[in-house]
């Protein structure tokens, strides 16, 4: 990085220090928080949009579809989210390539699972095994940010159910009064209205799926967590320029302090969102406002 | 080999009795169950001890915030924050990290880089912090008129918060608390996913169930096994606390006590 940096070994101090900070390692290190970051901007909407539909399923008047929305939320009340990560991270790479199996090789005869192993035709393996790194990098990202999405998708759905129901009931049947479908209804009344009372659940399960994101080194992406792991871990003169003891805590420590900043700014933000949106409608927050 | 046979081998397995080794084939349905069962104790054990010791320093950390010396509520407010603005994944990590260096200088601290000293520790603390939001919120929507009729029975200090402030905390505080209950018991799951070791193989549920996954490369056999455990888990701790949520709220009108019923909240 710096032009002192060629010969570590001489340097002591801040400059040591400096050049130690920029190696190559810790700028994966540092982009690894964009990892973070990305996965919080795509599986943020991506949950939300799982959560509208699980929302809608639980108040269907079809019985199979209510049904089915009702233990899509219930289920992750009850079972640990982690179980939930390591499960789908692998069911959903099986189901994968068993569809593409069943699409591909038409004239496959083996049984799928023999004794301990998972076996398809080499043309349904995902990704196939000549993709390059980072193919198989951006399938095992796709993978874990589906996993959060279904998750986070069931909390979501859970806070969405609520906020429908707390839309107050005149509201729905002034707009039936006024001759308007279910749908109409649906669509022009509930759910505009529904986001201010969905507002303080969905900002906590912001702070929550922030709060998980470190559960990507789980599910194999490296992430922040593994490059703590990495880089941390004591190293001899002869592996690296810059050798050091087991310096793993203080980069732990590090990560902490970037979770705590998140979690603080994530909650100023979303004070004021609140704020913003209650003014002068008929809640407690607005009432005061 | 029988199915009792397997249960007398591994039901005790993750505390170390019966026998060493974990099976190496077949994994039937009996080998998955016993095991996972048997690691369910150790979610028991941290879940059920995080509970009862976090409960006190809880209380002490909501009086605390709720507190107009500084001295006391700026170390609870930090405390609260510190532990419920980062993920226990990271606190994990950090705190087996840190016993490992303080165990170098000091080796009492070497009891606390096995799981069931040091994951006990921030287990605890985390659940402190959480119930103490959960009780300082409780503490401040306590009537006013509650307070006033108190005093002017002349009820004061002490007496006061313990004949009145605390028991009306609790009662305010019951579903939340239940549903913190909740998310601690699957949050002891994370222990031996994160720095802590386990010794000899000796792990909890998810630990066993995810050695079975790797094996047999089916989860679709270990993780719902798994499920079982913890919804069986999760509805007695939602029965145990309704029991105490009645003996709290005996003194209600009935129809009061209906508004009261737990609602179900999924998020910590």
């Amino acid at each position: 990085m710096f032009a002192y940096c060629t010969d570590p070994a001489s340097l002591d101090g801040l400059a040591w220090l400096a050049c130690y900070l920029t190696t190559g390692k810790h700028m994966a290190f540092y982009a690894s928080f964009g990892t973070v970051m990305l996965l919080l901007a795509i599986t943020a909407p991506t949950a939300l949009l799982f959560g509208f539909g699980g929302a809608v399923a639980a108040r269907a008047r079809f019985l199979p579809l209510r049904m089915l929305g009702k233990t899509y939320i219930a289920i992750v009340r009850s079972v640990p989210d982690i179980a939930f990560f390591l499960f789908f991270v692998i069911a959903l790479d099986q189901g994968l390539e068993y569809l593409r199996l069943l699409a591909l090789c038409p004239d496959w005869d083996q049984p799928v699972r023999q004794g301990n192993d998972f076996v398809v035709c080499s043309a349904a393996k995902l990704p196939s095994n000549s993709a390059p790194q980072w193919v198989h990098e951006v399938y095992g990202f796709l993978l874990a940010m589906f996993t959060f999405a279904i998750v986070f998708g069931a909390f979501a759905a859970n806070v969405l159910f609520g906020a429908m129901m707390a839309v107050p009931r005149a509201q729905i049947e002034t707009a039936e009064a006024y001759g308007m479908t279910r749908a109409q209804t649906f669509r022009r009344i509930l759910v505009p209205q529904m986001w201010v009372y969905a507002l303080p659940g969905l900002s906590n399960l912001w702070m929550v799926l922030v709060k998980a994101t470190p559960l990507l080194f789980l599910l194999g992406v490296e992430d922040i967590v593994y490059w703590a792991r990495e880089l941390g871990g004591s190293v001899t003169p002869r592996f690296s320029d810059y050798p050091h003891g087991d310096w793993r805590v203080w980069y732990f420590l590090a990560l902490l302090v970037f979770y705590l900043l998140l979690t603080r700014v994530s909650e100023i933000v979303l004070e004021r969102l609140m704020k913003r949106l209650t003014f002068g409608q008929a809640t407690t927050g607005g009432m005061a406002a | 080999m029988s199915c009792v046979e397997t249960i007398a081998d591994y039901a005790l397995r993750s505390i170390g009795f019966g026998e060493r080794l974990l099976p190496r084939e077949g994994y039937t349905l009996c080998q998955q169950f016993t095991l996972i069962g048997s690691g369910m104790i150790w979610n028991i054990y941290f879940g059920v001890l995080a509970l009862c010791s976090g409960f006190v320093l809880a209380v002490a950390l909501a009086v605390g915030k709720a507190s107009a010396n500084p001295l006391f509520r700026k170390p609870a407010e930090w405390v609260i924050f510190v532990f419920r603005g980062s993920p226990l994944f990271i606190q994990f990590f950090f705190a087996y990290l840190l016993f490992l260096s303080l165990k170098n200088s000091y080796p009492f601290f070497g009891a606390f880089t096995a799981a069931w000293a040091g994951a006990l520790v921030v287990l605890f603390l985390n659940t402190a912090a959480y119930s103490g939001e959960i009780f300082y919120g409780a503490l401040r929507s306590i009537p006013r008129g509650d307070m006033e009729a108190a005093e002017a029975y002349g009820i004061t200090g002490w007496n006061k918060f313990r004949r009145i402030t605390f028991p009306t905390m609790l009662r305010l505080a019951w579903p939340a608390y239940t549903n913190e209950a909740i998310f601690l018991f699957h949050a002891t799951t994370l222990v031996f996913f994160s720095g802590f070791p386990a010794w000899q193989q000796r792990g909890d549920a998810l630990y066993y169930a995810n050695y079975f996954a790797d094996k047999t490369f089916n989860p679709f056999v270990p993780y719902p096994i798994l499920a079982f455990y913890f919804i069986l888990l999760t509805l007695s701790v939602v029965g145990l606390f309704a029991l105490a949520s009645r003996r709290l709220n005996r003194h209600l009108p009935r129809e009061a006590r209906q508004k009261l019923r737990l609602r179900p909240n999924f998020l910590r």
